[in-house]
């Protein structure tokens, strides 16, 4: 078993792996590539001395963006505190108690000044500090550790650390799921290794994430994805082994009606090319619209709600690039002009054939123009084998787990894919809207076939415990979406309102003259 | 049946939960020739419930009808027999996502308890983790160990029947992760960081009182631990329900009466809308524990 032995390796940051900064209680995921600038926290820096680093260690930032491992640590509290008041009676705030000036702390930051080493100074220069309680030294001390340290960790991703990022970054992206509510889905749809689970989701592929990681990679995950491709930037961020990706399916949504009605054609070898091809390119055509009309909702959604600065700043290189592969070739183009970046030049040069080379290159243009339609080919039969895998998986209506996390409604959603659980298995869905989530339930107590329902929503909490200063953070965080989660039953043969009515135990019921009839 | 692995059909020596409506369910041991009573009426095993599907519909006796569902450590937490208080659902799922969990995580546990932690680890953990358990009372640790195999699971499990505060957990340098549920975590705290894995690893501590925690904290801080974090998750339910507002009556209105042809006035007395909503049951668990987490570093 070779137990005890700790291999190192295993825990060696390399090139190429995805990683998750650290500092304080923010987090940014990125791929260490060497010469790459990575910008976080209003600080950029390169990567390239984290590689042969073991994961966890923790960095200061040297000047010209250089990553130091931090030394064994230096005693906590090396900023020495003699002497302290006892309460802020004498203490006035005339703005005149530090002495340096902003100018002045400017000057030792150029000065290239350690974090430790302005602390000491502002300290120093600080004419009420040693009149402060001790606590407040602490606090004081804290504050400015915060701002003037340049200590950055780099951590092994996982579900905790992402879904924490994602709810602290960029809550517009996935639906506002708290990290505690997705714990509870995750746990509530009794997720293990060797089963087989149906995920619905529009949150950067973390929930799908989180499920493949729970499965380690064991038993399958079909993804019922809408438009044009699944979205998994957050699947990539995980840094998942090469053969997770095995267990790993998906359907796209579109086709479900054909799938349920037994229409949905999925084989491979068609006698009437022209006719496929014609198809496919239509078919192409309208996911294509799909996908755009997707991204300016999900765009119009992001700026709604005044995120657009941290989003440009958060999106992950690695994040840009899973998006441009899905793309269509042309959005690129545009996207690279629009840009201005290293891209837009390899771009030029790569169609530059629209200026004044036309005449020239028409012949090697033609020549690509016919390779990337066999490309082209070669990708649509790859789709075509994936969508027979998937649609085979889900035809056996058997699945173990239904996971729905979107900004869809989802009611329709949970109803077409209720049909391919098993009995006896459990269902999840998450909305950030309460009100989404009693239509799915009072369409599941008409219809039945489902027991043990129930609607929920989390509160999280958070301690600061110090030595006599323990008490709950201010903050907390007012909304982490709802929950409806259930239990599959074997489908009644349409004898509604059976012996028992296990639903609403009738709140004092007035005699009302319903209208609806 | 297994607490880490579905199966469509019922068999002989299985655990079923017999789901009798509303948040009512009881825990069954299939067996050939036995019959279990429920209010309606006689389950008989061999007829009823072996060879038949998970999921599917009983009808009993009387003629009344259950359904008998498929385990899972959910189920089993709120239909286990106590020997203790136990961890319910929302902490688990908490604690499973904070201590990262996954299969192949090797984990300490003290105290085993009822097991209703121990079933949602072993999940978890199946089919290449193993959970390494210690309970200091020999009754419950006798009797946790015999339903780790009635629900075959044990083995992912080694059971230990020692104080962990005192002999720790049985291992040394194993484990990616350890949960404390005992009175004085603080004492354990030392054997918790000799279990774990040289590469470091997360460990989590249970405490109803926040004087515990406040001792808990000083003795992960002690130790070298990280990342020193306490939260609490509280659960809320809403029970969906119609409710009806009755519109109140204010009389006549003149205004109406310029239109002589609105006669078909609705009943004002009786005049009441329906909302479907949800209320909060009438009592709700407003505390459980203070859930302590922290990183072993790399020693």
């Amino acid at each position: 078993m070779g137990d005890n032995v700790d291999d190192d390796s295993l825990y060696t940051i390399k090139e190429g792996d995805y990683v998750v900064l650290k500092r304080g209680d923010v987090f940014k995921a990125v791929q260490i590539q060497t010469k790459k600038k990575v910008v976080f926290e209003k600080q950029w820096f390169f990567l390239d001395n984290a590689v042969g680093q073991l994961y966890s260690t923790t960095f200061e930032l040297a000047s010209g963006g250089i990553l130091q491992p931090r030394k064994p640590k230096d005693p906590e509290s090396s900023t020495d505190t003699k002497g302290a008041g006892t309460d802020n009676r004498n203490i006035q705030d005339d703005g005149k108690s530090q002495k340096l000036t902003r100018d002045d702390i400017e000057t030792l930051k150029e000065q290239g000044l350690k974090g430790q080493e302005i602390i000491q100074q502002l300290i120093d220069n600080s004419s009420t500090f040693k009149d402060k309680t001790e606590y407040a030294q602490d606090k004081y001390i804290k504050k400015k550790k915060k701002k003037y340290e340049n200590i950055v960790t780099i951590l092994k991703p996982s579900c905790r650390i992402l879904a924490m990022m994602y709810h602290g970054r960029e809550p517009g992206k996935i639906c506002h799921l708290r990290y505690d509510t997705l714990a509870q889905m995750l746990t509530l749809a009794n997720i293990h290794a060797n089963s087989k689970v149906l995920v619905f989701e529009t949150c950067a592929g973390l929930v799908l994430g989180s499920v493949m990681e729970r499965m380690g990679g064991f038993g399958s995950v079909i993804q019922m994805y809408p438009g044009g491709g699944p979205v998994r930037a957050g699947v990539e961020s995980f840094g998942f082994p090469a053969h997770f990706h095995d267990m790993l399916h998906e359907f796209p949504i579109c086709h479900l009606n054909a799938l349920i009605a037994g229409t949905l054609d999925t084989t491979a070898k068609d006698p009437s090319a022209d006719l496929k091809e014609s198809d496919m390119a239509a078919e192409v055509k309208t996911e294509a619209a799909v996908k755009t009309e997707a991204e300016v909702k999900t765009e119009a959604e992001v700026k709604t709600e005044a995120e657009v600065k941290t989003e440009a700043e958060v999106k992950t290189e690695a994040e840009v690039k899973t998006e441009a592969e899905v793309k269509t070739e042309a959005e690129v183009k545009t996207e690279a002009e629009q840009k201005g970046s290293p891209e837009e030049q390899s771009m030029e040069t790569d169609s530059g054939a629209h200026e004044s080379l036309v005449p020239k290159k028409e012949e090697e243009e033609e020549k690509r123009r016919e390779a990337k339609a066999q490309e082209k080919k070669v990708k649509q039969e790859e789709k075509r084998k994936k969508l027979a895998a998937a649609a085979s998986l889900l035809e056996g209506r058997d699945a173990d787990g239904l996971i729905i996390a979107s900004r869809f409604n989802p009611c329709p959603v949970l109803m077409a894919l209720l049909k391919f659980l098993s009995p006896s298995r459990p269902f999840v869905v998450y909305s950030q809207y309460k009100e989404c989530l009693i239509e799915c339930y009072t369409k599941l107590k008409e219809q039945g076939g489902t027991v043990n329902l129930k609607l929920t929503d989390y509160w999280l909490r958070h301690y600061q415990v110090l030595p006599n200063r323990t008490h709950p953070v201010l903050l907390m965080s007012g909304g982490g979406g709802y929950l409806l989660s259930g239990t599959t039953v074997a489908a009644e043969r349409s004898k509604p309102a059976a012996s028992r009515r296990d639903e609403e135990p009738a709140a004092k019921r007035q005699k009302v003259t319903e209208t609806e009839g | 049946m297994s607490f880490v692995e579905y199966s469509d059909c019922i068999q002989d020596g299985d655990v079923a939960i017999v789901y009798l409506g509303h948040e009512s369910m009881t825990p069954v041991k299939v067996k050939r020739g036995a019959q279990t009573q429920t209010r309606y009426g006689v389950i008989r095993h061999s007829t009823d419930l072996i060879g038949q599907r998970y999921g599917s519909k009983v009808t009993c006796s009387k003629g009344g009808w259950v359904y008998v569902l498929h385990p899972t450590p959910e189920l089993w937490t709120v239909n286990l027999p106590h020997r203790t208080q136990i961890l319910y659902t929302t902490d688990i799922a908490t604690i499973t996502m904070m201590l990262e969990l996954k299969p192949g995580s090797v984990v300490c546990e003290s105290g085993t308890g009822s097991g209703s932690l121990s079933h949602a680890i072993l999940r978890t953990i199946a089919p290449t983790g193993h959970l390494h358990t210690v309970e200091f009372h020999q009754q419950r640790s006798e009797k946790v160990l015999e339903e780790f195999k009635e629900h075959r699971v044990d083995h992912l499990v080694t059971v230990r029947n020692q104080d962990a505060c005192k002999d720790g957990f049985g291992v040394t340098g194993v484990a990616d992760a350890v949960f404390l549920d005992i009175p004085s975590p603080w004492e354990a705290v030392r054997h918790a960081k000799a279990a774990m894995k040289k590469s470091g690893g997360r460990v989590c501590s249970f405490s109803p009182c926040i004087e515990q925690v406040q001792k808990t904290c000083e003795a992960f801080s002690d130790q070298g631990f990280e990342d020193i974090n306490s939260i609490e998750v509280l659960l809320r339910v809403h029970d969906v329900r119609t409710v009806y507002l009755p519109l109140p009556d204010f009389g006549p209105d003149p205004s109406a009466q310029i239109q002589p042809d609105s006669t078909i006035t609705p009943s004002q007395n009786h005049a009441s809308i329906a909302v479907k909503t949800t209320i909060p049951p009438r009592d709700v668990q407003g505390h459980t524990g203070y859930l302590t987490f922290a990183t072993k570093p790399r020693t």
